[in-house]
């Protein structure tokens, strides 16, 4: 007796199936070919016509301008995350001066442009900061920076549009799952931290997906106050030696290579928990 | 012969939605081992009572006491009453396992989850016990083999039998199931009622209200009629069913044949 039986689809699905990944085979297909070297020789220009002589020299600056970049989007996607879920709770089921604290918040910031939020920051309360108190105590070291200025912006921004993702998500849960969470006696805070919550993230996930992109391409805006990361130091390189397109190329790639991976980060995530009809 | 001890008491309840009073003085008391189907019309009252039971609806007045034990109530400030300790309310609601008419599993865990979730949170129990319970329950209602399976995977009727394994899993001391096979298709009602007819056989006390009258004469020892708001009539399934003294209760029952 053979075992036929296909994969329990109730424990195997996933967003991606064998079935969509192209085989081998598939690639020589004649239009594929064509494909294939139409963007060989672009490859190839690009190499051979275009001045690529500047990247060891500047290699290291990249590397930390990544690095710097990368901080700045995990750093604050988590921090505004965590600000997030406040601000989306309360606009469902808090007191009435705290849902309207949140709306308030949310509404500002989301009605205005973030690099006037970072500006505002870094040379409104930059300015205001050294005239203060603040001079003398431990954060004077810290707040002399431009980065913890661009953190705080985009903190904020985050917190504030994913605020309203959170509050639709919290809103969207089923009223039906968490009535049954309270029939069998949890309290509170257990609906929230088992049921709630984790049931929210879990319907937010594709936007946050999105959201975290868009954030990572907000990044490069700190460079307008002063922090290097990966987009000032591609500005630096085209300062430095008068290439304009070389460097922004680059730029590109990076940028979508750090996309690529977040997406397929998210996507795992979302896949831990397999969704009907996806 | 001992009477049995006293698993629920509902006394003089009253409901009121606005306006409406769904609710106009029930009254009822259910011993260790009574299975009470509750039965009647659409708007009648029998869901909102259930819901009472563990305060999931607060009534407006009127009193439940669970294993002996009253649920302390105070004034709302509305006209209404609510539960003066919140603890004790949820100790209480863990001595009955409430099975839904929508299932209501937790969607982002798997049955398994599903089930040992509140044993493990709310009893405190290990997480191995837990398990063992858990799969022991799942095997029972026959879906071990989908206790790592997510609820979206599931046939409505697979559904509510993991949702009777979830309510099964705190050993409540009644069950409570609202309306258990109204949301399933046709060709799904049995294996639900099926595993609720084991429960009643092994004479576990529950209260059921349902529109499965065939199914109420079969497995309980006492019919509850609601209509408008108050226990029309009520009586051993023979009575009510072969015998019926109201005429709500006749046209009732001719309306459903």
């Amino acid at each position: 007796m053979t075992d036929t039986t296909p994969p329990d689809v109730t424990t195997h699905a996933m967003a991606f199936t064998p079935e969509d990944l192209p085989t081998a085979g598939s690639f020589f297909k004649p239009h594929r070919i064509v494909l294939l070297l139409i963007a060989a020789a672009l490859v190839f220009c690009i190499v051979w016509f275009m001045r690529w002589d500047w990247v060891p020299q500047y290699l290291p600056r990249l590397g930390y301008g990544i690095l710097v970049t990368l901080a700045m989007l995990f750093s604050t996607a988590i921090l505004g995350f965590i600000l997030a879920v406040p601000l989306g709770l309360v606009q469902v089921t808090g007191p009435w001066p705290l849902k309207t604290l949140a709306k308030i918040f949310c509404t500002v910031i989301r009605g205005t442009p973030l690099l006037l939020q970072l500006w505002l920051l870094y040379y409104g309360l930059g300015s205001i900061f050294p005239q203060t108190g603040i001079k003398q105590t431990f954060l004077w070291p810290y707040l002399r920076e431009s980065w913890p200025y661009g953190v705080a912006a985009l903190t904020i921004s985050f917190a504030a549009y994913e605020g309203e993702v959170m509050r639709g998500a919290f809103a969207g849960v089923p009223a039906g799952e968490i009535e049954a969470a309270r029939a069998y006696g949890m309290n509170r805070w257990t609906v929230f931290r088992r049921i709630w919550l984790p049931r929210a993230i879990h319907r937010a996930l594709p936007t946050l997906n999105g959201e975290t992109v868009l954030q990572l391409k907000a990044t490069p805006l700190v460079a307008t106050i002063t922090v290097i990361d990966v987009y000032s130091v591609i500005s630096k390189v085209r300062q430095d030696t008068y290439i304009t397109y070389e460097p922004l190329l680059l730029l590109a790639l990076i940028y979508m290579c750090l996309t690529g991976i977040l997406v397929i980060a998210f996507r795992y995530l979302e896949n831990r928990i397999p969704t009907r009809g996806a | 012969m001992t009477t049995p001890a006293q698993a629920i008491a509902v006394t003089n309840l009253h409901k009121r939605f606005g306006p409406l009073e769904v609710l106009k003085g029930v009254s009822l008391t259910a011993n260790e081992g009574d299975v009470i189907a509750i039965i009647g019309g659409s708007g009648s009252g029998k869901s909102t009572f259930l819901r009472c039971i563990n305060m999931l609806e607060l009534p407006t007045s009127g009193s439940v006491t669970v294993h002996g034990e009253t649920i302390a109530m105070k004034k709302d400030g509305h006209g209404g009453l609510m539960p003066s300790d919140r603890k004790q309310v949820q100790r209480l609601r863990t001595q009955l396992g409430m099975v839904f008419q929508s299932f209501n599993l937790w969607q982002h865990m798997t049955i398994l989850q599903n089930v040992i979730e509140v044993p493990i949170h709310v009893l405190g129990k290990s997480k191995d016990e837990a398990i063992a319970t858990g799969e022991a329950l799942l095997r029972r209602v026959g879906l071990f083999e989908k206790r790592d399976a997510y609820p979206a995977f599931l046939s409505g009727g697979q559904q509510q039998r993991a949702a009777i394994a979830r309510a099964l899993a705190i050993q409540p001391l009644v069950m409570l199931f609202d309306e258990p096979t109204s949301a399933l298709d046709p060709q799904l009602v049995g294996e639900v009622l099926t595993v609720i007819g084991d429960l009643a056989r092994e004479k576990r006390t529950m209260i059921l209200v349902t529109h499965e009258m065939k199914f109420a004469r079969n497995v309980a020892n006492h019919i509850v009629f609601l209509a408008d708001g108050v226990i029309d009539e009520q009586g051993s399934p023979d009575e009510i069913f072969g015998n019926p003294r109201s005429e709500r209760l006749k046209k009732f029952i001719s309306s459903i044949h």
